[in-house]
């Protein structure tokens, strides 16, 4: 067999031709190949729009076959999100090409290319895509069709301003000529990149804007979507793997005999702190694990419990930090305030848990190494991959593909490089593929969080002073390595420093606080799903203090934000806030500015016996700017949201003697169908720029329950999750 | 070899026959639209029918499965109520990754053969052994009430 099979297999009406599929970094056959217009510098919406683009050296994002099929080369990663249909109506919407004639194929790693301007880096993350994408696809798809009307104005002979575009073909009114893209592409390739470039206004979109059918969904409810593990190779074997369960432990034995003696197992691989077991298929691997019975050597970590780390975290939040945000002496205005108020809000370590669990394929085979898995970060994953496979770069092919949930998990590659380092033993292809117990117990966690907050009140209940100190691990220490010990990481203290108020005197320190080994990384809602639910959480204490109303007590504090104002208010007014709620339900609010968007949320909920919680309705106001796809919109608050209460009501990670206690689904619960909320959403017709949205949702989630659960049971919690025990016991 | 009805077609299957259904069908016979989740009955991707009932084939053993006739999301299409639910489910776009959706569907087609009307308690009973991480749930009721009317 050729170890260079096909890419990810391509999405869309269309059925692709094989002869389309992208394929390694370069684009078979002819047509129009167009650079990616990226502008260097992110600037605002309105800047940015009236400012020519800079020409990036050509590359791949769209091709335009000669019978007109557009394959586009979709920069973001399709998680679910809906980014692949959202991208793909930038480029067909300036291109002026309808999106049945389209197919869609995953961008290869190439930094230079594809990478996510607001980032700095090819990665699909913090809900930053279509902010990132939004004008330079558009720009790329607008040059595409000036090109392409000049090479049909040029063969005609006529004037390119006499000509138009409709549905993928140009004409020429006055000679009653028209041609179609297809039979375009090649001469308007040979053009240069216009340095002139018309975009539509936003009154002439036909796709943008409009609630596009996804073009991912039709194969989706058909099972016929290949996602990575659903990869099958001529030759490939499948195996499982078994981490040391101790964070940082190394392997000590294993029983190869009795793993092989399994029918259907065919190999043992071992490395330094991880055995796979591989087979015909995975009811082998699975009872050659099982068989194998790897002995561990647990290392320093081996006594490492909760009482443990959260001691140590409580002492490290005893000392200073550092200043994160200094704003007119917070703590003397604290010192003069009329009423004080003090709490300690902890959250837990969070497991990802996405449906499709960890896999990853590779074969490593006469100096290439190919890898088929979905990833978030298909550089990264390329370079971890040359990492275990001992290989260049160079000599690594990512084939990225659909994922079934990321949450922030796909961020990391760590299971790349760890499969490629296995299959560098074998010559044939292996798929790895991970327990739930695996996924979960050897994730890359939310860290903990430890979070003192101080506030002050005037006479009058006003806010005087804002002090908040954020303890927990450093991400981007853990992400990039090498982050610097006297900086502050911007993502611990994200949703803190900026918040939708103003405050007259406002201070956030840092505390640097790493819990290693315990891998820890991105989690949905990154900083702000930590933030939001101290911050609206106190808010709501302060609110309760001042004797106010809470949506009364914020509404003062937006004065200098109207558009933060409106959504509170088209909150208030759509969730009934100021009418009596139902007998034993209380209404919790929160509200927030992240990602670049305004996030209202009303949860109620009631508490029953045994401290259960039910939360029977959401309501939802949200100003994320100029909207895209506003069913996906939707699709993603409900989904963020769900993902949110999911961890609010159950989810926590906890580690006693160096290793996670959590198992699988029925320990690591997630809500369910019976449990979730009638949802309720309000989106603000706006023409600002695009914000986030993915993880806006999942960032609500937090405080609006706990703030709800306050009202219906005057019991305020300050840790999470929402802890039944705690409120039985109220 | 064990002969499985699968789909309206005999497959002859060189497996145990305690090996869960779920991998005889992804591995064995390379029908992938059956998804792994949890491998102990808890989630519900791997959710196919047998004689029309909804089962989790992780932890089905084929000898078992071998005894009736068994329908996967790949040919659930072919039926009547496949077929509404699966234009119900494109109309309302349930779907985010897609990854528990094969599940979501086949349970969804269960209940609705079983219960052409469902009402909400009806259908959180029948979905609440299929988990959904992107949390479609809301759109996976409106879709099931949809398809009843199709």
């Amino acid at each position: 067999m050729s170890p260079r099979l096909e890419a990810a297999p391509p999405v869309g009406r269309h059925a692709l031709s094989r002869r389309a599929i992208f394929k390694g970094s370069a684009l078979l056959g002819g047509g129009l190949v167009l650079g990616a217009l990226m502008p260097r510098v992110t600037k605002t919406w309105a800047q940015a729009a009236g400012t020519p683009p800079p020409i990036e050296p050509p590359s791949a994002f769209l091709r335009i076959d000669e019978d007109g099929l557009v394959t586009m080369i979709i920069p973001s990663t399709e998680m679910g999100q809906g980014i692949y249909t959202a991208e793909a109506a930038l480029l067909a919407e300036e291109l002026d090409v309808g999106l049945e004639r389209v197919s869609l194929v995953a961008a290869p790693p190439d930094e230079k290319l594809y990478a996510n301007a607001l980032i700095g880096m090819q990665m699909t993350g913090g809900s930053t895509s279509i902010r990132a994408w939004f004008l330079p696809l558009r720009r790329t798809g607008a040059a595409a069709r000036q090109m392409l009307i000049e090479a049909a104005a040029g063969s005609w002979g006529v004037p390119p301003g006499e000509c138009i575009t409709s549905n993928g073909s140009v004409s020429h009114a006055a000679s009653g000529r028209m041609a179609g893209y297809g039979e375009l592409a090649a001469a308007a390739m040979a053009l240069p990149v216009p340095s002139a470039i018309t975009l539509k206004a936003t009154d002439q979109f036909r796709l943008i804007g409009k609630s596009l059918k996804r073009l991912d969904t039709p194969d989706k409810v058909r099972g016929k979507t290949v996602y990575g593990i659903d990869v099958r190779l001529p030759g490939m074997k499948i195996g499982t793997v078994a981490s040391c369960p101790v964070f940082g432990g190394k392997l000590k034995s294993v029983d190869e005999a009795a793993a092989l003696a399994v029918p259907g197992v065919s190999h043992v691989l071992k490395l330094d702190d991880a055995v796979a077991v591989v087979g015909d298929h995975m009811w082998a691997a699975i009872q050659g694990m099982q068989a194998a019975a790897p002995v561990w050597d647990g290392g320093a970590f081996k006594d490492m419990s909760m009482e443990v780390l959260v001691g140590s975290m409580a002492k490290a939040a005893q000392s200073d930090g550092l200043v994160a945000h200094d704003q007119n002496d917070a703590p003397g205005a604290y010192g003069k305030a009329a009423t004080k108020l003090e709490a300690t809000y902890q959250l837990p370590f969070l497991s990802h848990a996405p449906m499709e669990p960890i896999n990853c394929t590779v074969q490593v085979k006469d100096g290439v190494c190919d890898v088929w898995v979905g990833t978030q970060v298909p550089t990264r994953a390329r370079m971890l991959a040359a990492k275990g496979a001992g290989l260049a770069e160079d000599k690594v092919t990512i084939h990225n593909y659909l994922i079934g949930g990321g949450f922030g998990r796909r961020l990391e590659a760590e299971y790349v490089g760890q499969t490629a380092a296995f299959a560098r033993q074998v010559d044939f292809p292996i798929k790895l593929v991970w327990s739930r117990e695996q996924d979960i117990q050897h994730d890359t966690y939310r860290p903990y969080y430890y979070d003192q907050l101080r506030a002050g009140l005037d006479g009058q209940g006003r806010i005087v002073s804002w002090q908040h100190k954020v303890t927990g691990a450093s991400v981007y220490n853990s992400y990039m390595g090498g982050w610097p010990a006297d900086k502050v990481d911007p993502d611990a203290v994200e949703g803190a420093v900026e918040t939708p108020y103003a405050f007259p005197a406002q201070r956030v320190d840092y505390v640097r606080w790493d819990p290693a080994p315990m891998p820890i990384s991105w989690w949905r809602g990154v900083g702000p799903a930590h933030n939001v639910f101290v911050v609206e959480s106190f808010m709501d204490e302060l609110a309760h203090a001042a004797k106010q109303d809470p949506v009364a007590f914020r509404l003062p504090l937006l004065e200098k934000d109207p558009r933060a104002k409106a959504v509170l208010q088209l909150l208030a007014d759509k969730s009934g806030w100021s009418s009596a709620a139902p007998a034993g339900v209380g209404r919790g609010l929160s509200l927030q500015l992240a990602f670049g968007s305004y996030v209202g949320l009303v949860i109620e909920a009631s508490v029953g016996e045994g401290g259960l919680i039910r939360v029977h309705k959401a309501t939802m106001a949200i100003d994320c700017g100029f909207v895209v796809n506003p069913d996906t919109v939707r699709a993603q608050m409900e989904g963020g949201l769900i993902f949110g209460l999911t961890a609010a009501m159950y989810g926590q990670i906890t580690i006693e003697g160096g290793r996670v206690q959590q198992n699988n689904f029925n320990d690591y619960r997630m809500m369910r169908i019976d449990e979730a909320p009638v949802i309720d959403i309000h989106v603000v017709a706006s023409e600002a720029e695009p914000g986030g949205i993915g993880e806006t949702g999942t960032t609500a989630a937090f405080p609006a329950l706990a703030n709800a659960v306050f009202a219906a049971t005057g019991k305020r919690l300050r840790k999470l999750p929402l802890s039944p025990v705690d409120l039985g016991a109220a | 070899m064990t002969a499985l009805k699968i789909n309206g077609e005999v497959q002859q299957v060189d497996a145990p026959d305690d090996m869960p259904l779920l991998w005889v069908l992804r591995d064995v016979l390379g029908m992938t639209g059956s998804k792994f989740g949890c491998g102990i009955a808890q989630c519900g991707a791997c959710t196919v029918h047998l004689d029309g009932q909804a089962i989790r084939s992780c932890v089905t053993p084929l000898a078992m499965a071998a005894e009736g006739e068994i329908t996967t999301i790949e040919k659930i299409g072919d039926t009547p109520v496949g077929q509404r639910v699966q234009a119900a489910w494109l109309d309302l776009e349930v779907v985010q990754c897609g990854y528990c959706q094969s599940g979501q569907i086949m349970s969804a087609v269960a209940l609705l053969a079983a219960n052409p009307n469902p009402s909400d308690a009806d259908i959180d009973a029948g979905m609440a052994g299929n988990i959904c991480r992107c949390g479609t749930y809301p759109r996976i009721r409106a879709a099931i009430k949809k398809a009843a009317t199709l």
